[in-house]
């Protein structure tokens, strides 16, 4: 059975104000789908909800991820399930090290299927981590370094990818990956996403204001989200569309209804 | 029940069968303890510590003689710690031995490592020279005095000139009967150089306890001591204790401590950096829980130029428990080319705990680089779900970022069984 994400009617509120307002989406295993939206439309609200940020309390509707209902879980259940979300703004951890903590992010995974599990071994973690660091041509070094702590702001995103290779989602969002990263950066980081579409047919949303990150990674699906909706979703031309006309076009056709 | 009085000075000195100079000594603490009055929080270093519920006479002396071999004494404490087998190693149950090994190759070196009592016998001279004469006085406060007049147990160790102690030394002190008195005395002669872990810990008591300890570190010209004192009693127990280095020419001392117990510590914890090129770096972790009560005055005195110190104390928090670190660097007029650093940080778990840290500099002279640092922190929620995100359970996550916490203090203590140690603790009252 393939994997979906689906999102009905989801209503958010962060601090008692709704953000969003009956979102409705649905991303099956293997789909690429890009989601776009001016600033402050709610997005990354999108993407913490389903993450599971205690902040973001859902107030109406339902997620349902691979057959369960995935607002009853909890964060890392919701990551143990398979589904992922590289943030737009990752945090630092000072004091633990990236490796040590890929390392038990995988060990989790393993003592939740088993709790007798020993964890992953030294060496075969080593060779799995030199692996997916050279794949997304990051250096070694940082395996020793605190998370994200003083990593530049496209190292940060690169070592979301990191995480997210290493883990291997069945649906991953990545939200604002390509702001902060430069153009080789930006086509490794592709290449990576692609590689885990076509290998284990990884679903993706990608959140994003550009085309560029589309041009490689090239959506099944564009949305557009306003005000805590998505108004309107197309194909691939929906976001060449964007990029040439801007948002003004949607804001009079959709925010014209809300002003009334 | 007998209470602190002149009579029970002279008591506990022919308990222990001392010599006149040490009774004469224990006698006129004891005067010093009468005419100084009991500190209160209208003294400035006491402001954050209220004592008055202390009723240190229903606690009182440790008079009695014992057999210490019946008494249980949890087998982690004098567990090897250090990569090297620990060539001396000694454990005490409220000042008497119960157990004491000293290897041939420190024995031939000449090194001194044994309880305080048979050193008060066998190297009257040396303890004479060196007990509380140069580094805490009984004169430093009430509790110096108190403990000048009932010291019981404890270790004293000496390096002989130019010898590199050939392996690491380990003392712990148990205490079954809530009644300590301990004291360290440690004595480096020039050029020497050794490795020593001294513990002290109790279990969970009923009645209220006492640790009433001194901790004399003298480290002359070029010697270099690493010395990890690991507190341990159970939350029943006061801790009054007055802790003091000297660091000579070109001599090296790395403190560490941990404080993980009691119910009440009060500690000053004092380097003095006595000539140039000493070097001193004080590394201190604790963790408190309950209703537990830390409070820690440190001071780190340049009375020299071209001197360094480096203090770095964390401390983590939960339940209703406080915390005080008040730091002071001070440096003499005309002292020059000084790097001081003091930095204190602290991680509240629970809203209901509270961590005051108050650092302090006095300086009067021109060419000294001095730091200063001091944070409270609650646990940061953010980077706890960040770590959920990748499917890493809370209880573990927490953990992390705790240990996180406490990484940049691991990597100062320089020996790994000790630093494991202390990480098992911080997990343990994690919870
Ligand atoms: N934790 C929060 N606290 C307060 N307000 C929030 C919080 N998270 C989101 N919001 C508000 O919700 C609205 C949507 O924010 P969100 O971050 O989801 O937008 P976005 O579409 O991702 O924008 P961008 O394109 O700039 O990343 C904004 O008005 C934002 O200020
Ligand atoms: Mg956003």
């Amino acid at each position: 059975m393939t994997v979906a994400l689906e999102i009905k009617n989801l209503h958010v509120s962060v601090n008692d104000q709704p953000i969003l307002k009956g979102v409705n989406l649905l991303i099956r295993e293997g789909e690429i789908h890009a989601l776009m939206g001016p600033n402050g439309s709610g997005k990354s609200t999108l993407a913490y909800t389903l993450a599971g940020h205690p902040a973001y309390e859902p107030t109406a509707g339902q997620v349902i991820f691979d057959g369960k209902d995935l607002l009853e879980m909890e964060a890392d259940e919701r990551s143990r399930a398979g589904l992922f979300l590289a943030f737009q703004y990752p945090v630092a951890v000072p004091g633990v090290t990236l490796a040590k903590f890929l390392r038990q992010a995988i060990n989790s995974r393993r003592q939740a299927e088993n709790p007798d599990d020993k964890g992953i071994s030294i060496p075969e973690f080593r060779r799995l981590l030199k692996e997916k660091m050279a794949m997304l041509n990051i250096d070694p070094k940082f395996a020793g370094r605190y998370l994200n702590d003083g990593f530049s702001g496209g190292e940060k995103k690169r070592a979301e990818i990191l995480q997210m290779a290493t883990l291997e989602p069945k649906i991953a969002i990545m939200d604002e990956t390509d702001s902060g990263l430069d153009i080789d950066a930006l086509r490794i980081v592709a290449e990576g996403a692609n590689r885990l579409h076509e290998t284990n047919n990884m679903g993706v949303l990608v959140i994003t204001h550009y085309q560029r990150i589309l041009n490689y990674i090239k959506p099944d699906y564009v949305h557009i989200m306003l005000d805590g909706r998505i108004v309107e979703s197309g194909g691939p031309e929906l976001a060449l569309q964007l990029e040439e006309k801007g948002y003004d076009w949607i804001r009079a056709k959709y925010g014209a209804a809300e002003e009334a | 029940m007998t209470g602190f009085s002149k009579e029970a000075v002279e008591k506990l000195s022919a308990v222990l069968n001392e010599p006149a100079w040490m009774r004469e000594f224990r006698l006129q603490a004891w005067e010093v303890y009468e005419k100084t009055p009991m500190p209160t929080t209208k003294d400035e270093a006491w402001r954050r510590t209220d004592i008055r519920r202390l009723k240190l006479d229903e606690i009182g002396p440790a008079l009695n003689g014992f057999d210490a071999s019946g008494v249980d004494v949890p087998a982690y404490l004098g567990e090897q710690l250090t990569a090297d087998k620990a060539g001396g190693v000694l454990v005490e149950v409220d000042g008497v031995v119960q157990h004491y090994e000293l290897s041939d190759a420190l024995k031939e070196q000449g090194v001194i490592f044994c309880d305080m009592h048979t050193a008060v016998r066998e190297h009257e001279e040396l303890v004479k020279k060196h007990f509380m004469t140069e580094a805490v006085k009984v004169t430093d406060g009430k509790f110096a005095a108190l403990h000048g007049a009932f010291w019981r147990g404890g270790v004293f160790l000496y390096v002989p000139k130019n010898v590199k102690a050939a392996a690491p030394l380990h003392s712990a002190l148990w205490s079954a009967h809530g009644k300590t008195f301990t004291h360290t005395l440690v004595v480096l002669e020039e050029g020497a150089e050794a490795i020593f872990i001294d513990e002290y810990a109790s279990g969970q008591g009923d009645a209220p306890g006492l640790h009433n300890g001194v901790i004399e570190l003298l480290v002359r010209d070029n010697a270099s001591l690493t010395y990890a004192g690991l507190q341990d009693f159970g939350q029943n127990v006061w801790q009054f204790n007055h802790e003091r280095a000297r660091v000579g020419r070109d001599a090296r001392l790395e403190w560490v401590t941990s404080m993980m117990g009691t119910r009440l510590t009060k500690a000053f914890q004092t380097v003095e950096l006595d000539k140039p090129g000493a070097w001193a770096r004080m590394s201190g972790v604790f963790f408190t829980t309950d209703r537990q009560h830390v409070d820690l005055d440190t001071q780190q005195n340049h009375n020299a130029s071209d001197t360094v110190s480096d203090l770095l104390y964390k401390g983590a928090l939960k339940g209703k428990s406080r915390s005080v670190w008040q730091g002071m660097i001070k440096v003499l007029p005309g002292s020059q080319r000084i790097d001081g650093f003091q930095a204190n940080r602290n991680l509240m778990l629970d809203r209901t705990s509270r961590a005051d840290s108050i650092p302090g500099l006095e300086i009067e002279a021109d060419d000294v680089r001095c730091t200063h640092a001091s944070t409270v922190g609650k646990l940061d929620e953010e980077e706890v779900f960040y770590l959920m995100s990748r499917g890493i359970p809370r209880h573990t996550a927490v953990q992390m970022v705790v240990q996180g916490f406490f990484d940049p203090i691991m990597a100062r203590i320089p020996i790994e069984g000790v630093r494991e140690r202390i990480f098992s603790r911080i997990l343990e009252k994690l919870g």
